[in-house]
């Protein structure tokens, strides 16, 4: 065990830091979370500086454009990057995070061509098209169809919760090309162009006010074989190739801000109140003490996952570990934040000074963490299953 | 950076978890209760296989290892519930001759400024040749036959017989207030590694039990309400092993970070894993889990006990948010 950088991952940590430091300074204002085009205008430009400094797609093998880091200077990278206050990953989670690995490990040569390198210059902004209305926990269940016409399958069907596909270019898509097979062998994994004829987002209207994910129609849309990754009927074995790089180090940015969540939460609780500090209270401070050990624990665990990964060259269990407990934690840290804040809790303006206004949006995220990437529910059927070995319930 | 264990680490674990299987096996562990939790042949099986010299250096006749390996063994050490004042018998190998083998049983007692008044409860006391306290300035000997204390009648570990004892006859000065700090580290790590090893024991226990016992003709662990409530155990489990391997890295390589958070983190997330797992375990086994015969109630007792060594889960919280 050890928790020192090798001379290598030093020397990555000390280029880093003085580009992000050179370079950050220069970076526009970001535009509001509710301007999505703004957003991916902002996001892709980012992309393409790092791409230009070498340092997008830091984990892709070099032969895909990628830089070949190990998952230690990956999880640097992550690291750095939030301490700096850099760009967060934005619109371009899915293409560098699920897309793009997948189409490394799965996709022919001239999809891979097509795309990859065009993700990591921030040409191409991705979504995910998996869940429907009548398909979420239970994802295979999907009903969408792809009906094999010529060269092209037509597509028909709906999708929802799509993050960001009102400003996505292409879709990695699950389809139904077998409606006889039982339900896990019928699925293919599909890359549709969000342009096609017969497609329509219609964006929702979410918990926070904003748009950040869209409805899906698909009507007739026609998709070429050739944008099928992996096996026709095999898309959950490919799905699941895809979940498998969710998980890792997906949330590390997350953590980090997390945790100057909560420190910013402490300096809240120190000067706010009338006359007594909500700091004063004993069993507040033992509660913000407490989350300040939780989140600790959840960066050794990132560790330990990444060290894992680094091992065996896969990411374990511990994703739905850390998913589970910090699904959890950023619950609490959210109920705490309102009950410090009281009445200055009820708007994301900040009413109780600087900070304010971005734990009552912490308190609604922390809401999302528990559903969306497989509900808690479903994680811990995962780990019950997977990882204890315990039988199915039917 | 490579947090996982090197192959040496490994193999320490697993012979640390075949001697307790070997010496230390449940029957013989219940049957401690006879003797105060304490009998010396065993306890010399223990000091033979290194554990209270483990961080002594070689050419003090010790092993010569690590925090990150003596986490390890307390890891292993409370998976099996080995009874005894196992940490302050591995504190005092440094400073009582005859400790590190086994031929001195040591035990302690901590002081805190801001404690309530006495009296003080001490562990073990009738099993002890020697009594150590550790407070703000230093660490103290005391001569254990002279201490005047009241035994517990029904002390609620029951292989951790306890005394009241209302004053502490004056001792001897064995180290100054640096010594004094570092085993408050040293001893809030090794607590937190026996916790997180009771808490590994319950889960594998109630695991077991749900894969076998059937209800409604199909095994507990089947039904949601149960597989869940093994999940989160699980959880508690692997994120208090990332917090406690953690806690050992940063004390014996300071440079990593703020010990202090580490260890206190470490201490926390064991102690809640130990005690709400030990809770969760007898909750899985029914009726039987209030029962004397099944173990469980030993394990939650034991966490009980150990959450209220050097610093509880409440005392840490209280560090912790002091360190934000
Ligand atoms: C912010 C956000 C962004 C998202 N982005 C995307 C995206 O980009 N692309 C995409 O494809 N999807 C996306 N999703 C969808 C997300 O994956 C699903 O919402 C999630 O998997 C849950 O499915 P559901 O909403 O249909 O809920 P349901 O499956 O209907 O679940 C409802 C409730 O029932 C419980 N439940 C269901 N089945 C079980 C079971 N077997 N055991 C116990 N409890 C059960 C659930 O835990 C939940 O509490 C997003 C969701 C959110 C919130």
């Amino acid at each position: 065990m050890d928790l020192r950088d090798s001379p290598d991952e030093r020397q990555f940590r000390a280029e880093l830091r003085d580009w992000l430091a050179t370079v950050l300074p220069t970076l526009p204002p970001k535009p509001h979370v509710t301007d999505w085009p703004g957003r991916r205008e902002y996001d892709t430009a980012w992309q393409v500086q790092l791409y230009e400094a070498g340092y997008a797609g830091i984990n892709w093998p070099k032969e895909y454009g990628g830089r070949g880091a190990t998952p230690t200077e990956h999880l640097i990278f992550l690291e750095e990057s939030e301490r700096a206050g850099a760009p967060y990953v934005g619109v371009n989670f899915v293409g560098l995070l699920h897309a793009g690995p997948t189409l490394i490990a799965e996709a022919s040569p001239q999809v891979q061509e097509a795309h990859l390198a065009a993700i990591l210059r921030g040409d191409e902004v991705w979504c995910q098209g998996f869940s429907e209305p009548g398909a979420g926990s239970d994802l295979a269940s999907l009903r969408t169809r792809a009906v094999r016409d010529g060269d092209d399958y037509v597509v028909s069907g709906q999708k929802i919760w799509t993050s960001h596909a009102e400003v996505a270019d292409f879709c990695e898509l699950l389809v139904r090309t077998d409606s006889d097979a039982p339900k896990h062998r019928g699925i293919s994994w599909l890359i549709l162009p969000i342009d096609s004829p017969g497609v329509e987002v219609r964006p929702l209207r979410t918990i926070y006010g904003s748009a950040e994910f869209s409805e899906v129609f698909l009507d007739e849309v026609r998709v070429p074989v050739a944008n099928r990754v992996g096996a026709e009927n095999d898309g959950w074995r490919v799905a699941m190739v895809t979940f498998s790089f969710e998980r890792g180090t997906a949330f590390v940015s997350e953590l980090l801000q997390s945790i100057e969540l909560l420190e910013s939460l402490v300096g809240i609780a120190r000067s706010t109140g009338n006359g007594a500090h909500p700091w004063d209270d004993l069993g507040i401070r033992r509660e913000l003490g407490h989350l300040a050990a939780d989140l600790d624990a959840l960066w050794s665990l990132t560790k330990r996952n990444v060290s894992q990964a680094s091992r065996t060259g896969v990411p374990g269990v511990g994703g739905s570990v850390f998913k589970l407990h910090y699904s959890e934690v950023r619950h609490r840290l959210g109920d705490l934040a309102l009950r410090i804040l009281d009445r200055a809790g009820l708007s994301f303006d900040d009413l109780a000074g600087p900070g304010s206004g971005e734990q009552v949006h912490g308190w609604v995220h922390a809401m999302s963490i528990s559903i969306a990437a497989g509900t808690s529910q479903i994680q811990r059927n995962i780990l019950g299953e997977r990882v204890l070995g315990l039988p199915r319930e039917r | 950076m490579d947090f996982e264990l090197s192959d040496d680490q490994e193999a320490l674990q697993g012979a640390v978890r075949r001697l307790c299987a070997g010496v230390y096996p449940m029957d013989t562990v219940r049957s401690l209760e006879a003797q105060g939790g304490v009998e010396r042949a065993l306890w010399r099986r223990l000091a033979d296989a290194g554990v209270f010299a483990l961080r002594l250096p070689a050419a003090a006749g010790g092993v010569g290892l690590g925090s990150c390996e003596a986490v390890l063994v307390f890891e292993e050490l409370g998976r099996a519930l080995v009874p005894g004042p196992l940490l302050w018998t591995h504190l005092g190998a440094g400073v009582v001759d005859g400790a590190g083998s086994g031929d001195q049983v040591v035990g302690g007692v901590e002081r805190r400024a801001q404690d309530r008044p006495l009296p003080l409860v001490v562990e073990h006391l009738a099993a002890l040749d020697r009594l150590l306290v550790l407070d703000d300035t230093g660490v103290w000997e005391v001569d254990p036959t002279a201490v005047k204390g009241e035994l517990v009648p029904h002390p609620l570990d029951p292989l951790t017989p306890l005394h009241t004892v209302d004053q502490l006859p004056p001792g001897t000065q064995l180290a100054g207030a640096d010594t004094a700090a570092s085993w408050r580290l040293d001893g809030t790590a090794l607590a937190a590694a026996l916790l997180l090893g009771l808490a590994e024991a319950v889960t594998d226990m109630a695991v077991a039990y749900a894969k076998e016992r059937q209800q409604f003709e199909r095994p507990i662990g089947s039904f949601q309400a149960v597989k869940h409530i093994l999940a989160d155990m699980l959880v508690r489990t692997e994120v208090a092993r990332a917090a406690v391997y953690s806690a050992g890295v940063h004390l014996d390589d300071p440079g990593v970070g703020d010990v202090r958070r580490a260890v206190s983190t470490a201490k926390l997330m064991a102690g809640e894993a130990a005690l709400v797992n030990g809770k969760a375990c007898i909750q899985v086994h029914g009726g039987m889990g209030f029962t004397w015969e099944v173990d469980a109630h030993l394990y939650l007792k034991r966490a009980r006990v150990l959450d209220t060594v050097f610093g509880s889960a409440q005392s840490q919280a209280e560090v912790m948010a002091a360190l934000i």
